[in-house]
């Protein structure tokens, strides 16, 4: 009996040791994966990085040929993404959040029930399949490969995680809130417009810093819609580049790879921050 | 005291404070000593310490590291606060305020899950004569035995209840704490709960804490009575409702709080 | 009046989903019948040839839902060792600690990582590893996609379960200590068997993840269009493929192309269904 319980006493304790080693592990890949990125990239990172478009292959071998630092920087990404995720918010923000209020305004209809359903669909299907079909929606029709069509691209990948969002946020609204606009005699457009979602602007704001840190480094849908450019462009009707495709682009070319790192390192950066950023509202909401 | 009574005691608390937050005590002091073979009832108003001081018993506040225990208490002679609480949880079962049978264990596995949790195999025919005997003091056995394989969470709130007391009975322990066990459950299961515990007296000791006085006047021997912390008083059940020492007691027994 | 006009542009904004989800159905159908009038769908899907000459074209998804599947499961099976004890760490032995906050958010942001960069870490770091240890000459395959994916999915599997876990009530440990159980004992007999299939759903959804995740092993994988014999072998999924040779392609390949496209959105539309069915199941 004694040494029964021993040996029960030892194996709770063994689990215990085990369930902690295997949870710190877990946490390995990112502070491993960061290090790496910042070792190898932090280099790079000058003032032409960020105000210079990408080199070309002849460029980068005749720099490495030197012993120097390719040449060259990634504003064309930086400009490209900016466009595409712009594009992506115009479109998803504003439909989003009014879908997200249809669905906590009705939420048992039956109606609502398949909207919600879709829109989980949606939000489980393949980026990559997200840009098989924009492809044959604007790229085929206009002809050519477009920063429209990366940008409809995201918003498609944004829309459901907006809806999602407003609708949970909205949900956690006292019902009174609303009680109170309406017995005031305010009219139901301004109720909602001027009272629920100025008081759900926090959990709408995180749902898309979230929404926008996701797509932002999506990489497969630009590939089959945006294509990539080696220029700054405007032209939403053009080929155009964004930082992960620049990240594809280097790792394709043998001059280029150097650049990954510096250009992943940036943009790691940015989508760690939005995640950070937007983890950080919440809990200041949890905790005001 | 003399050496008889001292000899029948099992369960001693001396000096026992409880607390959530450093410096608040939830319990204060309590000193008292229950007899082997009756049935002590807990009483008084929410938040007087009565649920914290009986979990103590069976050293739940573990669980929950805030949670302070300083004093003595002894089961048998022995200082349940300095041994292992895996053993102090078997000589001290616990049925809890709402019934918890397993909810993924059938009838039969949650009256023997004592045993099988810490890893006891038992032949399967001492388990079926445990089942039964604990079933039977429980006075469950009749109404369950051709359905012992179903899940325990299709029984009645009553039935669930008497199940919980035969999973603690089937440990053997040599004190069942009960922390307001009929709280949830109507008037006759509420009964037939109360006829148990009365029949149950002569095989353990029983300390139960309820804020259903006339329940402690109908099945208790020994009465304690708790107001914010402190044991107000603690005497023979008969002596207490019939002629309480304390103010706060005779108030509390009158219906002027609680 | 201008609630009326209001309240329809509510509901005409949801309608956006609705013509979203029936343009996507219709792409992917419309685009696919030229792949399945030519081999039947049937034919499609068990045919593990993959020729783009032209001439002799003839496409057939078995080698992609195969490198699919050995994939996706592999890495759920990597990743249970340490998404399961995350989710205990968070939700049962530290519940509600700073610790269980910091280990948490870690977690999360490995879900922040893109999986671009998921991919050049796997290829230059992981990739010599393998290499090294001679199990694969290049070091690129089923396994290499799997660990990385593994990685990737972690924060999917863990987050859930965790919540899962923390749901369980205390009146139901508190049963099982108060009969003397350890821990590690409530853990194993109490709190697993009461949210099994919550923690199971949180597997199959993060399988649903795994099935459509495309970069990282376009990067890793080696894409070659056979059928994968083995743990080290090269292969490639439904995604890469689609990544691979979407660029180039038209007529009947791009239908074959389409075609996959529509049976791994049916695929990862089943998965996600049968996860949020459990879930709905288990928390009513």
């Amino acid at each position: 009996m004694e040494n029964k319980l021993k040996i029960r006493k030892f194996k709770d304790k063994a689990f215990f040791i085990a369930v902690c080693a295997f949870s710190a592990l877990a946490a390995v890949p990112l502070v491993a994966i960061i290090v790496k990125v910042v070792m190898k990239g932090y280099k790079q990172l000058n003032m032409d990085f960020f105000t210079e478009t990408s080199p070309t292959t002849f460029e980068a071998m005749i720099a490495k040929a030197s012993g120097s630092l390719i040449p060259g920087g990634v504003l064309n990404g930086l400009t490209g993404t900016l466009i595409m995720v712009g594009i992506a918010a115009v479109i998803s923000i504003p439909f989003g959040i009014m879908c997200g209020v249809y669905l906590s305004e009705k939420p048992k209809a039956a109606f609502s029930g398949l909207i919600r359903f879709l829109s989980e669909l949606i939000q489980g299907i393949p980026s990559i399949i997200v840009g098989m079909i924009v492809y044959s929606w604007i790229v085929l029709p206009l002809g050519s490969y477009s920063a429209l069509a990366g940008g409809v691209s995201l918003a498609i990948m944004m829309l459901p995680l907006v809806i999602r969002s407003t609708e949970e946020t909205l949900k956690m609204l006292p019902s009174s809130l609303k009680e109170a606009g309406l017995a005031l005699g305010c009219s139901y457009k301004s109720v909602i417009l001027k009272i629920l979602l100025p008081s759900a602007a926090g959990g709408l704001f995180t749902g898309v810093l979230l929404a926008i840190s996701r797509v932002m480094g999506e990489t497969a849908p630009l590939m089959l819609t945006a294509l990539g450019s080696t220029l700054v462009n405007w032209d939403v009707t053009a080929p155009t580049s964004a930082l992960p495709l620049l990240i594809w682009e280097f790792y394709n070319d043998p001059n280029l790879v150097d650049m990954i790192w510096s250009s992943s390192l940036l943009l790691l950066v940015i989508v760690l921050l939005l995640n950070l950023a937007a983890k950080a509202i919440v809990n200041k909401r949890r905790t005001a | 005291m003399d050496a008889e009574t001292q000899n029948n005691i099992i369960l001693k608390f001396d000096d026992v404070s409880i607390s959530y937050t450093p410096g608040v005590n939830a319990v204060k002091n309590v000193t008292a000593d229950i007899r082997k073979n009756s049935i002590t009832a807990i009483m008084g108003p929410s938040g007087c310490g009565k649920s914290t001081l009986l979990r103590a018993v069976n050293r739940m506040h573990e669980l929950y590291p805030h949670i302070t225990t300083t004093g003595k208490i002894l089961i048998n002679g022995i200082d349940i606060l300095k041994t292992d609480p895996i053993k102090v949880r078997r000589m001290a079962g616990m049925v809890f305020q709402r019934p918890n049978p397993f909810p993924t264990m059938s009838i039969y596995q949650n009256v023997i899950a004592g045993y099988s949790l810490n890893g006891i195999n038992l032949p399967k025919q001492e388990k079926d004569a445990i089942v039964e005997e604990c079933l039977r003091n429980v006075g469950l056995w009749d109404e369950v035995k051709d359905s012992l394989n179903k899940k325990g969470t299709f029984l009645s709130g009553g039935q669930q209840q008497r199940l919980c007391i035969a999973r603690a009975l089937a440990l053997k322990p040599d004190v069942l704490l009960m922390d307001e066990p009929t709280s949830a459950l109507d008037p006759i299961a509420t009964n037939r709960i109360e006829d148990l515990l009365v029949g149950l007296k002569d095989q353990l000791t029983i300390v139960i804490v309820t804020h259903n006085m006339s329940q402690a006047a109908r099945i208790s021997d020994y009465s304690m009575f708790m107001y914010l912390g402190d044991l107000v008083e603690f005497d023979s059940t008969q002596k207490m409702f019939t002629n309480p020492n304390d103010k706060r007691t005779e108030e509390y027994l009158n219906g002027r709080f609680g | 009046m201008r609630d009326r006009i209001f309240k329809s542009l509510l509901f005409l904004s949801s309608l956006l989903i609705l013509f979203i989800s029936g343009g996507i159905f219709y792409s992917l159908f419309s685009g696919s019948v030229q792949a399945f009038d030519e081999f039947g769908i049937i034919g499609f899907i068990t045919s593990g040839e993959w020729n783009p000459n032209p001439g002799n074209e003839q496409y057939g998804a078995l080698p992609f839902i195969a490198g699919t599947i050995a994939t996706s499961f592999v890495a759920l099976i990597l990743c249970i060792p340490f998404s399961l004890p995350v989710a205990l760490f968070n939700g049962e032995y530290f519940r509600g600690k700073k610790i269980a906050g910091v280990l948490g958010t870690v977690v999360d942001l490995l879900a922040g990582i893109p999986s671009v960069v998921y991919g050049l870490w796997g290829f230059y770091v992981l990739r010599p590893i393998v290499s090294s240890l001679g199990l694969s000459e290049q070091g690129l395959g089923i396994f290499t996609a799997s660990a990385v994916m593994a990685i990737m999915i972690i924060p999917y599997a863990a987050s859930l379960s965790t919540e899962f876990i923390s749901m369980v009530s205390n009146e139901l440990k508190e049963g099982a200590y108060s009969l003397g159980a350890t821990r590690m004992e409530v853990i194993k007999s109490v709190i697993f068997p009461a949210c099994g299939s919550g923690i199971f759903a949180s597997y199959v959804l993060a399988l649903g993840r795994a099935l459509g995740e495309t970069m990282a092993v376009t990067m890793l994988i080696g894409n070659t269009d056979n059928i994968p014999t083995s743990l080290f072998d090269t292969g490639n999924t439904m995604a890469s493929i689609i990544a691979n040779q979407f660029g180039e392609a038209s007529g009947l390949k791009l239908s074959s192309l389409i075609a996959i496209g529509l049976l791994l959105f049916i695929i990862t539309a089943l998965i996600n269904l049968l996860g949020k069915m459990i879930i709905k199941k288990f928390t009513k």
